[in-house]
């Protein structure tokens, strides 16, 4: 199984994603940090058939709330939260129009609600977080 | 839509560009009475952070201000430093620097030619719109993207933010067998950079020519990407030292960037037009073919053009890491050894996005007193703004809707990277 982690660690609860992927990293599971752009994802996540993406998200659900979507499925429309212009929901797109999702690519969005710069961690989204490495690590085998 | 009457050109969010920023346009009949290119993209405040620090971490500060662009900022940071305290680096670690650039080149270029900025010639919302008709074009830019990536990695040590570049030179210079692992993808890549500017040159472009003040770097031997004067086709010719003396940056209510004028003049444009309008003799051969069978001839002066021109730099980004592979032999030592010394130094290089000014003051400890940078995107700000005010005049009896989509679409032409110049776009078009 590939992790990817996608965020940024100086915008709040923007580090949902990056903090999960580093204590995933302390209980000996490799978790990955990536840009969040779709070229890096699409180059990331190719080859592997098995992906869990994590990225904080923004849907008007209470902050915290942790979703799990399959992009087996289309996403919602102009689910994209990228300054980029190609972020994770454009990747996801742009791989199945080209034929190259992987078999089964899971993303954990973690809904943020501080995006403040240099700003701390939600206590919402930090309960979230903690949710988002117990699932996962106990997917992976390691008992969390 | 008749001339008649007052509208409103708005979009609130444009998309496919770098950052966040919003336009507005303001039209009676089709007369344009307001141009205004919100960046409200907060201050970054990096200026204030380099000053108290060390010089040798100026490098690694500055390529945090850009995601697509980092290098750039490291070369401007290191030249600027180096200026400032009189240090001559080795003929094989500039060549390296060079290579650097074109990594990030190629896959700023591919990124923007190909993902950012096609949808909008061949009437797709998006790329991905655009993947389900044209997917050998679209893996095509994938494979580019990756290839100037892994030059980046290479060099810098990983693709995002690199952190090799060092004042002096490079923390670890790469070994000749790991510059020849790229050529074939090179090769590659450059058969596709050829075609890229075969493909676009099969595009439709508006008729909007302007008369610029194109302003880029020349230097006497090679398309300049780290050294040389700042020139421009309206007379000016200086020394990056004098950079300041020439150009002001102007506060303006709605942008938390900086607007940047040429004192006495106003507007100007940098960036893939400047370049090939001032420097087309000093692209290799290949590249100078490759525009001529195109029919892309200098001056080019119509924005819309500027997707050929990046395919054109394309070509040339790829000729250019060929040759210094070919050429490398690893310098001495990687780095040159520094010295703490007072100084002020300023340099000038040729962002992917255009030029991007650094000036540095430092102590007799090495601390950086005061720091000055311009980036690209802020420096072009002004002169879309006056490209805006005549193509919405030209677009007035066109419904607002599409009126709207082709305003959002000149602003790509510049490919702005708003998180650099202080980061979405938002269009808004009011018709009275």
């Amino acid at each position: 199984m590939l992790i990817l982690a996608c965020g940024n660690r100086d915008r709040a609860d923007d580090a949902a994603g990056i903090l999960v992927a580093e204590r995933l990293r302390k209980l000996g599971i490799d978790g990955q940090e990536c840009s969040g752009e779709a070229p890096d994802l699409m180059e990331a996540w190719n080859a592997a058939d098995d992906v869990i993406v994590i990225d904080c998200v923004v849907t008007g659900a209470p902050a915290g709330t942790v979703h799990l979507w399959d992009a087996s499925r289309p996403l919602a429309a102009n689910c994209s939260g990228s300054t980029h212009g190609l972020g994770l929901g454009e990747a996801i797109e742009l791989a199945r129009a080209l034929g190259c999702l992987p078999a089964r690519l899971r993303i954990y969005g973690i809904e943020g609600k501080n995006f403040e710069i240099g700003g701390a961690v939600s206590a919402e989204v930090e309960r979230g977080l903690a949710k988002v490495v117990n699932r996962i690590a106990a997917e992976v085998g390691t008992g969390q | 839509m008749s001339g008649r009457g007052t509208r409103t050109i708005k979009v609130d969010t444009l998309a496919r560009v770098e950052g966040e920023g919003a336009l507005y346009i303001k039209m009676a009949g089709d007369r344009v009475s307001d141009v205004k290119l919100r960046i409200y993209e907060p201050p970054r405040m990096f200026e204030a952070f380099l000053r108290g620090r060390h010089f040798s971490e100026a490098p690694d500060i500055t390529a945090r201000i850009c995601g697509i662009c980092p290098i750039a900022y490291q070369m401007s940071a290191v030249h600027a430093i180096e200026r400032a305290l009189g240090i001559k680096i080795d003929p094989a670690v500039r060549l390296l620097r060079r290579l650097f650039y074109c990594g990030e080149w190629i896959e700023s270029h591919a990124l923007h030619i190909y993902m950012l900025h096609a949808p909008d010639f061949l009437g797709y919302q998006d790329v991905i719109e655009m993947a389900k008709d044209h997917r050998e074009v679209v893996e095509k830019a994938l494979r580019l993207k990756k290839i100037g990536n892994r030059i980046v990695q290479l060099m810098g040590g990983r693709e995002i933010h690199p952190i090799s570049a060092a004042v002096g030179g490079f923390y670890k210079v790469p070994a000749k067998a790991q510059l020849r692992e790229l050529m074939g993808d090179l090769q590659w890549a450059l058969s596709a950079s050829l075609e890229a500017v075969r493909w676009t040159s099969t595009l439709q472009f508006p008729n909007f020519e302007q008369d610029y003040e194109f302003v880029a770097l020349r230097h006497p031997a090679e398309y300049a990407l780290c050294e040389g004067r700042l020139v421009s086709n309206h007379g000016l010719d200086i020394d990056p030292a004098e950079y300041e003396d020439r150009f002001a940056e102007l506060h303006v209510k709605h942008s938390n960037a900086l607007h940047s004028v040429v004192r006495g003049r106003g507007s100007y444009l940098v960036g893939p037009l400047a370049r090939f309008n001032l420097n087309f003799d000093k692209l290799p051969d290949t590249a100078r073919q490759a525009a001529t069978d195109a029919k892309l001839i200098p001056p080019v002066k119509n924005l819309f053009r500027g997707i050929q021109v990046r395919a054109v730099e394309l070509v040339f980004a790829c000729v250019e890491a060929l040759r210094i592979i070919a050429e490398y032999e690893p310098p001495g030592a990687p780095r040159v050894e520094v010295p703490n010394r007072r100084g002020v130094g300023q340099a000038i290089t040729e962002a992917p996005r255009g030029i991007l000014y650094h000036r540095y003051a430092v102590d007799e400890k090495g601390i950086i007193v005061t720091a000055k940078i311009v980036p690209p995107t802020s420096q072009n700000q002004r002169r879309i703004e006056d490209d805006l005010r005549e193509y919405a005049a030209q677009l007035a009896a066109w419904p607002l809707e599409e009126a709207t989509w082709k305003c959002e679409q000149a602003v790509r032409c510049y490919d702005p990277c708003i998180s650099c110049a202080t980061h979405f776009l938002k269009v808004v078009i009011e018709r009275e």
